[in-house]
């Protein structure tokens, strides 16, 4: 009797064992369809929109006229003057903080601070700009203001992961370099930077990838406009991929979601190629540490 | 020095322009009213719809991410292979990072017209769809987060309820889940924290009618919906309307802040390092 209850518990204790696997499995199962399915809706709506006349045309209010031109053009304005203005702030921070900080109460209340900027909503961000560029220093809805904001919003990431890559230097190259009478300084821009460098870029350029895909923050700065020109300069109006998507998600007629299709398509592009280099950029490092 | 100046320039923007609006608005009508209405003739300037609204959709999006989430935190850091695990792991990354207007577009192209199969009297723009969506978009990030938290658990904790007798699920539920909780939960608060401040799945499938509903299939709008709809008509400056936006992010901003505040500590004082 007493043996028969013990393996009816066995039993059950199987069963409790399948029923917690099956659960766990249905969870990553459906993870992954639903976002399958998300891929999928893109590329099955978007691809018949997909040629070389929508790559090359400007937004229009007749779809088959419509064209992602302009937004293409305003993006790459928009991400390559954050980067340029982002990437030597961020290392420049890190560097101060891994290299020269002392260890005090202020910088533990700066490395707190730029944690809990990382947590900030994209769109606060976005109508800081819009308060602080686009209307106190009179920039206008401009590209500048544009990748001023986009640089704020990316900062804390960049400075994050160039901490983590100055770090990872070995302490004994540093010591090297002392005992061979390097100045502080020199040990930093000779020793610390080079080997930290790949681990910067990989972080900045992901870093970037995320801003080229933010709509939240550049609809507060760029608001919703018809562009019907290329950028020239950084203080021409400005659309970007996200905002036209948007706009053409809210589009009534069918055909403009098609477009909207497209569009994201084009975007998932750019961010796979930025991916891709931020990952052939780590592992030819990687390689080379070894 | 940066990031100092990066937060007291957006407290201090925000203030400015809040202060601005709340000389016009009383603050006390703002946090108690039960009416947001600032574009219409009768204006109405209660936030409260507004704070309602994101809670509705971040409950929604976590009903669905956190048990999902978790799961998929299990089966990849107690039953899978290492093969598998180390090629589903990336992928999750890279999914982690599509740009949240992609989402948008999927909740109200896909899901919305899915769901109104099942709710037929359901309107285009609804909290539900936008919810489901916001949580399918943070399910990657849970699980991810859960996974470290649950493989930084010492193999030796596992092998030692093993050797009592213990099966696989009373290990991974007993000993790995409760071992692991100050990463797991702190991986459910950041995803709050996405939820509250998430923009483009809102603004896109959730409409933009501020409501105090618990139906989910109301159309309703949320604060950062609502910064979205007044930004894209270009509010003029200076504007009560323009204020308001300044207002309502600032309402956003110390939200997130405390959520945020509340993931460290839970972090800081129930970390255990193995």
């Amino acid at each position: 009797m007493v043996k028969h209850k013990s393996i009816r518990k066995e039993i059950w204790r199987k069963i409790k064992g399948d029923i917690v696997l099956v659960l766990c499995l249905a969870g990553i199962i459906i993870t992954l369809v639903s976002l399958a399915a998300l891929l999928f809706d893109a590329i099955q709506q978007g691809l018949p929109w997909l040629d070389i006349q929508f790559l090359t045309s400007f937004a229009s209010r007749r779809p088959e006229q419509a064209g992602i031109l302009v937004a293409l053009f305003g993006s790459v304005w928009v991400v390559g003057l954050t980067a340029f203005i982002s990437f030597p702030l961020g290392v420049g921070a890190a560097l101060y903080l891994e290299e020269y900080a002392p260890q005090n109460r202020f910088t533990s209340f700066i490395q707190l601070n730029i944690a809990n900027l990382a947590g900030v909503p994209s769109i606060v961000y976005g109508i800081l700009g819009l308060g602080l560029f686009v209307e106190a220093l009179a920039l206008g809805r401009s590209i500048l203001a544009g990748a001023l904001t986009l640089s704020l919003l990316i900062l804390p990431v960049i400075i994050i992961v160039s901490r983590e890559a100055i770090r990872s230097v070995p302490a004994a190259d540093r010591e090297g370099a002392y005992a061979l009478g390097a100045t502080h300084w020199q040990v930093a821009r000779k020793i610390v930077l080079p080997q930290a460098l790949p681990g910067m870029l990989t972080g900045t350029i992901l870093a970037l990838s995320r801003a080229i895909g933010e709509a939240a923050p550049m609809i507060a700065i760029a608001a919703l406009v018809y562009v019907p020109f290329t950028p020239t300069g950084p203080l021409d109006r400005f659309t970007v991929m996200p905002i036209q998507i948007y706009n053409w998600v809210n589009q009534p007629q069918s055909e403009f979601r098609g477009l909207a299709a497209a569009g994201i398509l084009v975007l998932l592009a750019v961010l796979l190629a930025m991916n891709s280099i931020a990952i052939y950029i780590r592992n030819r490092y990687q390689m080379r540490g070894r | 020095m940066v990031s100092v100046f990066t937060t007291l320039a957006i407290l201090g923007v925000l203030l400015f322009e809040a202060i601005g609006f709340f000389a016009e608005v009383s603050i006390f009508d703002f946090f108690t009213g039960t009416q947001w209405t600032p574009l219409f003739k009768d204006q109405h300037f209660g936030v409260l719809p507004l704070v309602w609204g994101t809670l509705l959709v971040t409950a929604i999006a976590l009903i669905v991410a956190v048990p999902i989430g978790l799961g998929s935190a299990i089966f990849l850091s107690e039953y899978a292979p290492e093969k598998l695990r180390k090629t589903v792991k990336p992928v999750l990354e890279v999914l982690a990072g599509i740009p949240t207007v992609v989402y948008g577009y999927f909740a109200l192209t896909f899901v919305t017209p899915m769901l109104q199969v099942v709710f037929p009297e359901m309107i285009v723009f609804n909290a539900l769809s936008a919810g489901l969506v916001m949580g399918i978009m943070i399910i990657p990030m849970v699980a991810s987060l859960s996974e470290d938290a649950m493989m930084a658990v010492p193999q030796s904790f596992r092998e030692g309820a093993y050797a009592l007798g213990a099966c696989k699920h009373e290990v991974a539920l007993g000993i790995v889940v409760p071992s692991a909780l100050s990463g797991i939960i702190s991986s459910f608060i950041l995803a709050i924290s996405r939820a509250v401040g998430e923009t483009m799945i809102v603004s896109i499938a959730a409409g933009s009618t501020p409501k105090l509903t618990l139906n989910p299939l109301e159309s309703i709008q949320t604060m950062t919906g609502y910064i979205t709809q007044i930004s894209l008509g270009e509010a003029p400056f200076g504007s009560l309307e323009y204020k308001t936006i300044f207002s309502v992010g600032l309402t956003l901003f110390l939200m997130t802040l405390a959520i945020n505040i509340i993931g460290q500590w839970v972090k800081k004082h129930y970390w255990r390092r193995y």
